[in-house]
């Protein structure tokens, strides 16, 4: 397991060297900086010297690395780094050089806290903050609370607190769709997919056993409900309710009984309180894409290069999707560009390479266009233009490109209590691109 | 402790100031002045080349104040210098041994943790009584820290670890009834074996009922307990086929966790589990329940990403059924990084068909437009080796190959004609019409292997080619500067042209035999420069029938692991050797090795290693059957290869080894034989000397012909 853990900053200065086995030398991080951080050729996450191996994560403008001897899981070595940057952020809102050399000590307890001898330990951020705080520890606690404490971070339920108190109980559901797209100069859609999360903010009291369902086929088809599989690419999140959607894959949080969701795909859990990550999920069929785009580009010569992107708005025209950026890669020796839009506003951005065209607000239905010319200087070195593709962000309210739906969210507590509960629905766009 | 503002003791200070610092006799309400003495010392601690172990005897007076946050700075400060100043440590002792009779279970598990981490021998001793006893410390964090604190030491101190009975005392905790409790114990049971390297005394045996509670338990685990757990199956050895099934069964549903390490962990003891299960129907249920855990892998982070491409290129290799329909999930996002990339491409290489292959050479054509050289040549590589993998899609691969070297990017068009000399290889004769192309790029060839590639094109077909003694004759321009490698391209390519078109070559020839035999320091160019001088003079018709003889086919060269090492890596799914992709041991030295256990339930006759075996058995048997034997020497021993050899040449006539006699008359070789045949008498002597001497090369080293 991990023999140490290593924070650097770019200049490669060495925030945090905390070691956990005997094998770890102080020398090593100057190896790590002299190898990786100032070594341009590096191009893997992994290096192994000798028996020495360096995993490392960069976050914000910090190196995360672990040391490991022999043939560690590797997945369990950047899962622990991931995890530590979720603390960090948790802790401290934002995991950079700053945050660390302002919480050095803080960290190095942490540290302490979540790797014993190199294995990592409770990661659970709502437990760790019960006797890990910013506000410095109560020193002296009572008897009774470290063993409460003790009890849940070794026990079943070591994401949650029993004494949870609300006079208001209440859970927030946010579906969160990043919908991907690759597709060619020709237009035929080479990948498409849609990977979701569902996060819950659950504001709940005492133990609750909270039951989730969705418009998941496997299940639907199961229990009988299910109509005839009428899931045609409908434009509405509302529409997608008369079917159902494959789910390719679920991942879920620790709260969830995986037992149980393998035998009759049931998803029932006893949250954490506050904010988490429920489940993950892939779907691949009937996938709706929000926004269809046409680009043309011509190059003219070795002097300039038309462009003509229209972007469609696939969507009810009650909704309508905000933030809608659009990036058309310029080549790399553009002199200037002429950039004419139908909506939003479009500007050149040298140090990018792209002409970022921004659309603050885009009603469903409607279409939109722009058309620019991108001037370009001589070059006594003409290399072809490897053309990146154009690549669109957008987020766009109460629709989902799989067609998922929550049909359900029930919460049982033995004091019996009513809770009001929210579901939202986003889609994003994850990796949106288009080749010309 | 206080968080945020601790920025400004992030700063270089000197040994002597914070020892004033620490020491002053100001006022100090809450020990605030010692608190941030105490800061600046742990950042300095960490900051290269600022030993703070001359401070030892200070922070030790500190370790005396009742508070928490100070105990644990003071506590760091002995974990990381305890080993340098051990006298000095020891004043620390009775005071962590104290700590550990705390009432408070946090405390005392500090303690302890505090203490096992310091590699001093009186630490290590003095731990072991109250370890013994915190092993049953009432409360269950506690006793986990204690099951890895058992761990710690036998890392410290193996004897006294085995002396003292703790390792039965940690088997005893597998019993607890805290899941926390027994991962921790088995996580450190583990550590101890794997360490132990399988000389010691300890072993690891996880019986049915072992399997079977871990199994029951893992539920209520922690992720990381959870990752503990199915490391530890690996060790089980199922004994009969319905265990292993049901076993497998009942830790499926982990593939949905959302903790990667608990994902590739299960599919590791899933792919294991499989070589103890009989019915082929129940492998390829499970193996379809492999592929959708590790695609959804690749919504991950990179470096996740990229491990679970480096093991899909390994499970592809045992399971082929799993990611069988999947390729488009691993065409490359234009961001990803470029080591995810790479892997992406392997993949698409290895899962590519004659269905999806019009797909494929669209996306691959793609990437050899990208930016980065070495992603780009390896997709202009892959194009080529698709050809030759996919017979029916070759002429697409080449349309696509000719398209990208019209773009006349210099790397790329290089990279195309190393592919495409391995594509009239496979298929001599068929596609000499993109001869006239490759020939228009000759300019931009500098690279030592794309010279050597578009050489051997012309050469062989260099009857073919109008001006193929002009082509040569300028590359030969160039003889002195080039690399060996190019050298014996041209060496071969000129014999080539003067066996197909004597006219033609009959001037190139004993130029290049000259420079090959007299103007070199390589051996191996100068064998072959003999070689051939002697096959032409002597025989032609042979000559030609070596020289333009049929070559063995080729296949595409995949990275395919030899069975050996793809059974061995199957058993280390998502560890580091899978991202090398090499056997364990040739990476990690130390490394306890795995292999599969025999069991009655192992499926041995499905194993790679006893497949390929049984493939290799075979070709010898029918290769026994079908040819005559003719010889009779013992096979590998040299000696008696070498005296039969002395025995065959001896017995030709000198005339047949030399250059003079059987020389054919209109060869035009007679007239210009002269002085090399000098050359060789001088160098190895008389004509008759046995054939041994004259594979004597330059560095003596004796070469059997």
């Amino acid at each position: 397991m991990l023999s140490g853990i290593l924070l650097f900053n770019q200049k490669g200065e060495n925030l945090i060297f905390r070691q956990f086995r005997n094998d770890c030398r102080p020398r090593l991080s100057d190896v790590f900086r002299i190898q990786v951080i100032s070594n341009a050729q590096v191009r893997s996450p992994i290096l192994t010297l000798g028996s020495t191996t360096f995993s490392h994560v960069k976050h914000e403008n910090i190196y995360l690395v672990a040391i490991t001897k022999s043939n560690a899981n590797a997945a369990l070595v950047f899962e622990f780094l991931y995890r530590l940057i979720a603390l960090g952020r948790s802790y401290f809102g934002k995991f950079d050089e700053e945050a660390v050399k302002n919480n050095f000590v803080l960290i190095y307890e942490l540290l302490d806290e979540i790797l014993d001898f190199g294995y990592p330990q409770n990661t659970e951020t709502d437990t760790l903050k019960m006797y890990i705080t910013t506000e410095g520890v109560k020193s002296e606690r009572a008897m009774e609370d470290s063993s409460r404490i003790t009890m849940q971070a070794t026990g079943a339920l070591s994401w949650r607190r029993a004494d949870v108190k609300y006079r208001k109980n209440e859970a927030f559901v946010d579906v969160i769709e990043d919908v991907n797209l690759l597709m060619s100069a020709t237009g035929t859609v080479l990948k498409e997919d849609v990977t979701g999360q569902i996060i819950m903010r659950a504001y709940l009291s005492g133990v609750p056993e909270c039951k989730f369902g969705l418009n998941d086929r496997l299940l639907l088809d199961d229990t009988g409900l299910s109509r005839p599989n009428g899931n045609k690419a409908g434009s509405k999140a509302t529409r997608a309710a008369a079917g159902s959607v494959t789910l390719e894959d679920c991942q879920f949080h620790q709260c969830v009984k995986l037992g149980r969701f393998d035998t009759d795909r049931t998803i029932s859990f006893i949250p954490p309180d506050g904010e988490f990550e429920l489940m993950r999920y892939r779907a691949t069929e009937n996938v709706n894409l929000p926004f269809k785009v046409h680009v043309i580009v011509n190059e003219v010569g070795k002097t300039k290069v038309e462009y003509q992107i229209a972007v469609r708005a696939n969507y009810g025209a009650k909704l309508f999707a905000t933030n809608v950026v659009v990036k058309v890669p310029t080549p790399l020796n553009t002199a200037t560009t002429h950039v004419r839009t139908s909506q939003g506003k479009a500007k050149y951005e040298p140090a990018e390479n792209n002409i970022v065209w921004r659309i603050p607000r885009f009603t469903g239905q409607s279409e939109f266009v722009l058309s620019a010319d991108a001037i370009l200087t001589a070059m006594t070195n003409q290399k072809a233009w490897s053309r990146p593709p154009v690549s669109l962000n957008f987020s766009l309210l109460m629709f989902t490109s799989s067609g998922l739906l929550v049909r359900y969210l029930k919460v049982f507590e033995k004091s019996n209590y009513s809770s009001v509960k929210w579901v939202r629905y986003m889609t994003r766009a994850g990796s949106y691109e288009i080749r010309f | 402790m206080s968080g945020g503002g601790d920025a400004k003791f992030f700063a270089r200070g000197k040994v002597a100031e914070l020892r004033i610092e620490l020491n002053s006799d100001k006022k100090d309400k809450n020990h605030v002045r010692k608190k941030i003495a105490l800061k600046k010392i742990v950042a300095n601690m960490t900051m290269s080349n600022n030993d703070m172990a001359a401070l030892f005897p200070d922070v030790v007076q500190c370790m005396q104040i009742p508070h928490l946050e100070i105990k644990k700075m003071c506590f760091l400060f002995l974990v990381n210098y305890g080993r340098m100043k051990p006298e000095l440590a020891l004043q620390g002792l009775p005071i962590l041994l104290s700590d550990i009779e705390d009432t408070n279970p946090l405390v005392r598990a500090l303690a302890l943790r505090t203490l096992s981490y310091i590699h001093v021998r009186q630490f290590v001793e003095a731990t072991v009584s109250p370890l013994r006893i915190r092993l049953r410390d009432p409360d269950p964090y506690v006793r986990k820290t204690a099951a890895f604190c058992v761990a710690k030491l036998y890392d410290h101190d193996k004897e006294l670890v085995e002396e003292s009975g703790l390792i039965n005392n940690l088997n005893g905790l597998l019993q607890d009834d805290n899941p926390t409790v027994v991962t921790s114990a088995l996580a450190a049971l583990l550590d101890i074996w794997e360490r132990d390297g399988g000389n010691g005394g300890t072993k690891l045996v996880i019986d049915k009922a072992n399997a079977g509670k871990f199994i029951q338990i893992l539920p209520d685990c922690s992720e990381w307990g959870q990752t503990y757990i199915l490391e530890a199956l690996m060790s089980y050895v199922p004994q009969e086929t319905s265990e292993a099934s049901m076993m497998a069964e009942r830790i499926c549903p982990r593939l949905q966790h959302s903790n990667s390490a608990v994902v590739l962990t299960c599919i590791r003891v899933i792919l294991y589990l499989m070589n103890y299960i009989a019915s082929a129907q129940e492998i390829s249920a499970l193996c379809r329940k492999l592929s959708p855990p590790l695609v959804t892998l690749l919504a991950k982070g990179p470096e996740v990403q990229y491990l679970a491409l480096r093991n899909a290129l390994l499970i592809l290799q045992r399971r082929p059924e799993v990611l069988r329909n999947d390729i488009r999930v691993f065409f490359c996002k234009y961001n990803d990084p470029i080591y995810v990339k790479v892997t992406k491409l392997e993949l698409i290489f290895m899962l590519a068909t004659e269905e999806n292959i019009k797909e494929v050479l669209t996306e691959l054509r793609e990437y050899a437009t990208e930016i980065d050289v070495h992603f780009v040549r390896k997709s202009v590589r892959a194009i080529g080796k698709l050809a030759i993998k996919i017979e029916p899609a070759a002429r697409e691969c080449i349309r696509t190959l000719l398209e990208l070297v019209a773009t006349k990017v210099s790397y790329i068009v290089q990279e195309a004609t190393v592919v495409i000399r391995n594509i009239f290889r496979k298929y001599p004769n068929q596609y000499e019409s993109i001869i006239s192309t490759l020939c228009e790029n000759l300019d931009s060839l500098d690279e030592p292997e794309a010279k050597a590639a578009m050489i051997w094109v012309i050469g062989q077909y260099a009857d073919r080619i109008d001006n193929s003694d002009v082509l040569l004759d300028d590359f030969l321009y160039g003889w002195a500067d080039e690399p060996v490698e190019v050298q014996l391209a041209l060496l071969t390519a000129t014999v080539k042209l003067f066996i197909q078109r004597p006219t033609k070559g009959q001037d190139l020839v004993p130029k290049v035999l000259k420079w090959a035999t007299e103007e070199t320091d390589n051996p191996d160019l100068r064998d072959r420069g003999y070689m051939y001088w002697r096959l032409l003079s002597s025989d032609p018709a042979a000559a030609k029938s070596i020289v333009m003889g049929e070559k063995p086919p080729i296949t595409a060269e995949t990275e395919k692991l030899d069975p050996a090492t793809l059974e061995e890596m199957c058993l280390n799914v998502g560890t580091l050797a899978t991202v090398y992709l090499k056997p364990v041991n040739q990476v990690f030295r130390v490394a306890r090795p795995k292999k599969l256990e025999d069991s009655p339930a192992l499926q041995k006759h499905l194993l790679p290693t006893v497949q390929a075996m049984a493939e290799m058995q075979a070709m010898i048997s029918k290769q026994a059957a079908t040819r005559p034997k003719v010889e009779t020497t013992n096979e590998g021993d040299v000696s008696a290869a070498v005296d039969s050899a002395d025995d065959y040449f001896a017995s030709v006539p000198p005339g047949n080894m030399g250059i003079g006699g059987g020389v054919v008359g209109s060869n035009p070789f007679a007239g210009v034989m002269q002085s090399p045949s000098d050359l060789i008498e001088n160098n190895y002597g008389g004509m008759g000397q046995p054939p041994a001497n004259f594979t004597q090369n330059t560095q003596g080293d004796l070469i059997l012909l």
